[in-house]
């Protein structure tokens, strides 16, 4: 009678390890996704503070809806494993990537209809000294 | 006919997705009920044709957009490049983009990727063209458009038109 629990408790103490490394794997996999994500969303929100004119902004906030949306999603699909929530998920992130686009063309094309002239050539930020002086075109 | 039965087997997945009720004989009724009142509606409104249910070529548009999307990793690297470096050195600059799509549904496709793609976004979408406002001037070169559009044109179905161009 010992004999079957001995039996069933060895491949489970062997396979147990493994389990709980592919967890560990899944939790640091889906972290580092979710962190990168993170960073661009952070980049994207400095770069519409630091941008000169609405159409040079665009491109920043579009940043945020590419990489930093997508990226946290696939972050948490990682988490959710293979359940529908992960196939949810996806789909979330599919229609993220046909929409934005689309907003993003909308706010562009209304700007360029109401007659609103992109600031075009080269351009460097200001000198902090310069600001101080009172040049803030 | 044919793109009924496509649309029903899409809004059929769609719906077992989003519900997850696999074991419930009445509300996978209604549920079937709901996918032939859509698919109805449609037939009713004739709009059953390849623009509006493009699923055929589902295999074809994950392709595109797997490269799409590293396209889009690469494009942001410059971007984020440009926006955290200390001096902000960009050159903004607009260029039109010739479209050599026959439908508009690769039109659209080609001028949301120009959009999607981060340091460019497509302002206008004429006959003849794209207006495109470029963060880079270096990312300003309707050349390096052509390979995108032919694919985006491809991922909907489009025949490839470097045979016709040369």
């Amino acid at each position: 009678m010992a004999e079957p629990v001995i039996d069933t408790a060895v491949p489970a103490s062997g396979a147990l390890p493994w389990i709980e490394i592919l967890e560990w794997g899944q939790a640091l996999l889906s972290g580092g996704l979710i962190l990168t994500g993170t960073f661009f969303v952070l980049a994207g929100a400095i770069g519409v503070l630091r941008m000169p004119d609405f159409f040079t902004r665009i491109h920043a906030a579009g940043m945020t809806d590419t990489m930093g949306a997508e990226f946290i999603l696939l972050g948490l699909v990682v988490q959710a494993g293979f359940t529908q929530l992960s196939l949810k998920l996806l789909l979330v992130a599919f229609f993220l990537f046909v929409t934005s686009p689309t907003a993003t063309h909308a706010i562009a094309h209304a700007a360029h209809l109401s007659g609103l002239k992109p600031r075009l050539g080269r351009y460097q930020a200001p000198d902090l000294e310069d600001i101080g002086k009172g040049d803030r075109s | 006919m044919k793109y009924a039965l496509i649309l029903a087997v899409t809004l059929a997945g769609y719906w077992l997705t989003l519900s997850g009720y696999l074991h419930e004989p009445l509300i996978l009724f209604f549920g079937a009920v709901s996918v032939a009142f859509a698919v109805g509606l449609a037939a009713r409104m004739k709009i059953l044709d390849s623009e509006t249910v493009p699923y055929l070529n589902t295999a074809k548009t994950l392709t595109y957009f797997i490269w799409l999307f590293r396209e889009v990793v690469k494009a942001n690297m410059a971007v984020i490049k440009a926006v955290l470096s200390p001096e902000l050195k960009i050159s903004p600059s607009m260029i039109m983009v010739p479209t050599r799509q026959d439908t508009d549904i690769g039109r659209t496709m080609f001028a949301n990727s120009i959009t999607l793609t981060p340091g460019t976004v497509s302002v206008d979408v004429t006959e003849d063209g794209i207006l495109v406002h470029a963060l880079l001037s270096e990312m300003a070169n309707p050349d390096d458009f052509m390979d995108m559009g032919e694919r985006s044109g491809w991922s909907v179905g489009e025949s490839s038109k470097s045979d016709e161009a040369s």
